[in-house]
């Protein structure tokens, strides 16, 4: 019986997380116990996370009705006020059709073209997939297409690699198209280790066959019978899609032998990572999935013309693979009606950090950084200063408030000395320490570093005790001149993009913040008050009552004072942890 | 290691018997099995697949989800990427370390949680993240801690 009322509830790693499971029981209590006829399903990420737990409610009452920021707690009035008195309380109402909520602004100023079943379709339901025009575009391929008409396609429509590098498509499969061989492999890259990014998590969480439609037609236009998914094991849940994805599209005859009836034939393996960030660059990819050490290799000679076990290879990133479902059912023009000349469609960007709306948006190449942060992300967190924006991960660099109106697109971010990256936007304002945000990545890279080059391996390591020295003040005069030196040196040494970017953060945010470094060096002061060697917490006489909150709170007993007399910390014992600060209800604790 | 444990692990070598490359898949479901990669399981590894013990040890040194020793019964990974970074993580660490008496990368004497920091968990708008097993939690606070860990 088609069910006219249906509640969909964010289920992918974020919504679980905020308690999105807990949430899902009391709607389900609830539809019990007051026998309300609705399918009740789970979905994948909306993008809005900053409001997460999200339901929608879609009924022919108030079309579709948008609740957020839920806790379990709420559930039973929300569901009673809108079935059982049908009068919906709005104060969690995100968006609707029929009963307002402002922050439907915060989609329309997005073009989700990726995300276009997130949030909309039940992950784990082929059908629905297929109801949004899923794998029409296969058919329309193995129907009407040959190879070199999809490769014609993708070329025109200018898709480029959204895994950082920003290859044009249609080139890359062109090359792989070329070389003949024996046999042929697509390979999608589902390895995202950018510490801040997630872009690839929701899609693979909540539309999987986006990815699957994608790499299938991808191998019909190469000439490839094999694929491997190689996703990293910290997503078990999208690990768990997939596989149910895969054994779906069986199923139904899209993957395996004579796919839709066609001479097509093409399996696909889901493949997990071991927890090296390493294997997201291609060659180590490759390494790990022939059961190697995932080191990097040489290139020329590219997977193109000889990748895993030496076949022709064409390996992409889930977000390139999931566009390309989209551009052959709409057409190339279509897509290159969105985003600027060179940069083509769109852009998913997870935007998080000291911003109001985190989470995940889709925007068409060329909106400015301005606003995707203040119109999209609704600006800075208690509205403080904006400082900087990181984008590309550990490879990327940090954007400062003078280039805020640089349009989003590949050329116009490598201007800036940063990257466009996969996707990781991390915004900072002024609380955040340059020279510390410049060493957190710095130790990412370093431990990740596979140790082949010399100069990645013992580069980054000379390059992290010198900041490690300077953000606990003891920072000498020309160590900026050798970071900067340092940071060449690697760049020009280093055989893969680990380390050829693992000095960007450095170099950029000397480029920018030289003013920080020179006040950790010269001055011994973290003007962000985030070092914990430049920082002191003092108690101030005038407003200290002797409550002894402070003392209390101490985990290591630094404070000493009698009840109601001024207390002192003891500054050879404090670990700057802030505790008594927190602690003190009249402001008496400051920091320096 | 007892019989049942070669019995294990013969069971994952017939699953993947004739497939090439499969080292890695081999690895992570013995270690599901056994709970960690003892010397014995890689020797006897290699002596079925022809695989030479170097370069199974080489494969399992360097990848960072496989584990030499046995850990506990839950795992517990705090996150430590940009966003949770930003959001004081460290915090959310010492916490931890405080409550389960544990140095980062250890477990606990009763073999009840391992504790370990990992880059990036991917749930950065509800920073900062910990994942328990397959459960993530977020917008944590340190006084959050004992609660959640009451629940195992």
């Amino acid at each position: 019986m088609e069910n006219s009322v249906r509640i969909k509830i964010g289920l992918a790693s974020c919504g679980i997380a905020a308690g999105g499971l807990d949430v899902l029981e009391k709607v389900e209590n609830f539809l019990k116990e007051h026998d309300v006829d609705a399918q009740l399903d789970h979905t994948g990420c909306i993008g809005m996370c900053y409001a997460e737990v999200l339901m929608e409610i879609e009924d022919d009452e108030f079309g579709s009705t948008m609740y957020g920021y839920l806790n379990a707690a709420d559930i039973d009035d929300i569901l009673n006020a809108h079935f059982v008195e049908k009068k919906p309380l709005t104060e969690h109402i995100v968006f609707s059709d029929k009963l307002g909520g402002k922050e439907k602004e915060i989609l329309d100023y997005q073009t989700r073209i990726v995300l276009r079943n997130c949030g909309v379709i039940d992950p784990e339901s082929i059908d629905e997939y297929i109801e949004r025009s899923g794998y029409e575009a296969l058919q329309k391929v193995l129907k009407d297409m040959s190879p070199v008409d999809v490769i014609d396609e993708i070329k025109e429509s200018g898709l480029r690699g959204r895994g950082g590098a920003g290859f044009p498509t249609g080139l890359k499969w062109q090359f792989a198209y070329n070389n003949s061989a024996d046999k042929k492999y697509v390979i999608c890259n589902a390895d995202e280790g950018d510490p801040g990014a997630f872009m690839d998590r929701s899609v693979l969480e909540g539309d999987p066959h986006s990815v699957l439609e994608g790499m299938l037609i991808a191998a019909y236009a190469i000439g490839s019978d094999t694929g491997y998914i190689y996703c990293r094991a910290e997503y078990p849940l999208a690990v768990k899609r997939l596989r149910i994805a895969v054994e779906k599209a069986k199923e139904k005859g899209f993957l395996g032998s004579n796919i839709m009836g066609s001479d097509f034939n093409f399996d696909l393996t889901v493949y997990e990572g071991a927890g090296a960030f390493v294997c997201g660059e291609e060659t180590a990819l490759m390494c790990s999935i022939e059961g190697k050490r995932g080191m990097p290799t040489f290139r020329p000679p590219y997977p193109a013309e000889s990748g895993l076990w030496g076949k022709p290879t064409n390996i992409n990133n889930v977000e390139t693979y999931s566009n390309v479902a989209w551009i052959i059912r709409n057409g190339a023009k279509k897509y290159a009606e969105f985003g600027t000349e060179k940069s083509k469609g769109t852009k998913v960007f997870a935007l998080t950090g000291k911003i109001k709306n985190g989470g995940l948006v889709e925007v068409p190449m060329g909106m400015t950084l301005r606003d995707v942060i203040y119109k999209v992300g609704g600006g800075i967190i208690e509205d403080r200063k904006f400082k900087a924006v990181q984008l590309g991960g550990p490879s990327g660099g940090c954007i400062p408030e003078s280039l805020l109106d640089t349009p989003v697109d590949y050329d116009s971010l490598t201007k800036t000395g940063a990257i466009m990256g996969s996707g990781g936007m991390v915004v900072m304002d002024d609380t955040t320490c340059m020279v510390d945000m410049a060493r957190f990545f710095l130790n990412f890279t370093q431990n990740e570093s596979c140790g082949k080059c010399t100069f990645c391996r013992i580069g980054t390591k000379r390059m992290l005790e010198i900041l490690n020295r300077i953000t606990q003040g003891k920072g000498e005069s020309g160590d900026i001149e050798i970071l900067e030196d340092l940071s060449r040196k690697i760049i020009k040494g280093s055989l893969c993009g680990l380390g050829q970017t693992a000095p960007n953060p450095v170099l950029t945010t000397i480029k920018y913040f030289r003013d920080e470094y020179e006040a950790h060096i010269n001055d011994k002061t973290c003007p962000a008050g985030v070092c914990k060697d430049l920082i002191k917490y003092l108690i101030i006489e005038d407003k200290c009552i002797g409550c002894g909150a402070c003392k209390r709170a101490c985990p290591v007993d630094a404070i000493t004072g009698e009840k109601k007399e001024v207390h002192t910390i003891n500054q050879d014992i404090c670990t700057k942890c802030g505790a008594c600060m927190t602690a003190c209800k009249f402001d008496a604790v400051k920091k320096l | 290691m007892v019989e049942s444990d070669f019995d294990k692990i013969d069971a994952v070598l017939h699953e993947f018997e004739g497939r090439k490359g499969s080292l890695i898949p081999i690895l992570q479901k013995t270690q599901a099995q056994l709970g960690f990669l003892s010397k014995e399981a890689m020797e006897y590894i290699s002596g079925k697949t022809k695989i030479p013990v170097s370069e199974i040890y080489g494969v399992a040194t360097f990848y960072t989800q496989f584990r030499m020793h046995p850990i506990g019964k839950n795992i517990i990974r705090i996150c430590h990427g940009t966003a949770c970074h930003v959001a004081n993580a460290r915090k959310i660490s010492e916490a931890l370390y405080e409550e389960l008496k544990v140095e980062p990368g250890g477990t606990t004497k009763n073999l009840k949680f391992t504790v370990e920091e990992v880059a990036c968990l991917g749930c950065c708008s509800l920073a900062p993240v910990i994942m328990i097993n397959d459960k993530a939690y977020g917008r944590l606070t340190p006084s959050k801690i004992k609660d959640i860990l009451a629940q195992y």
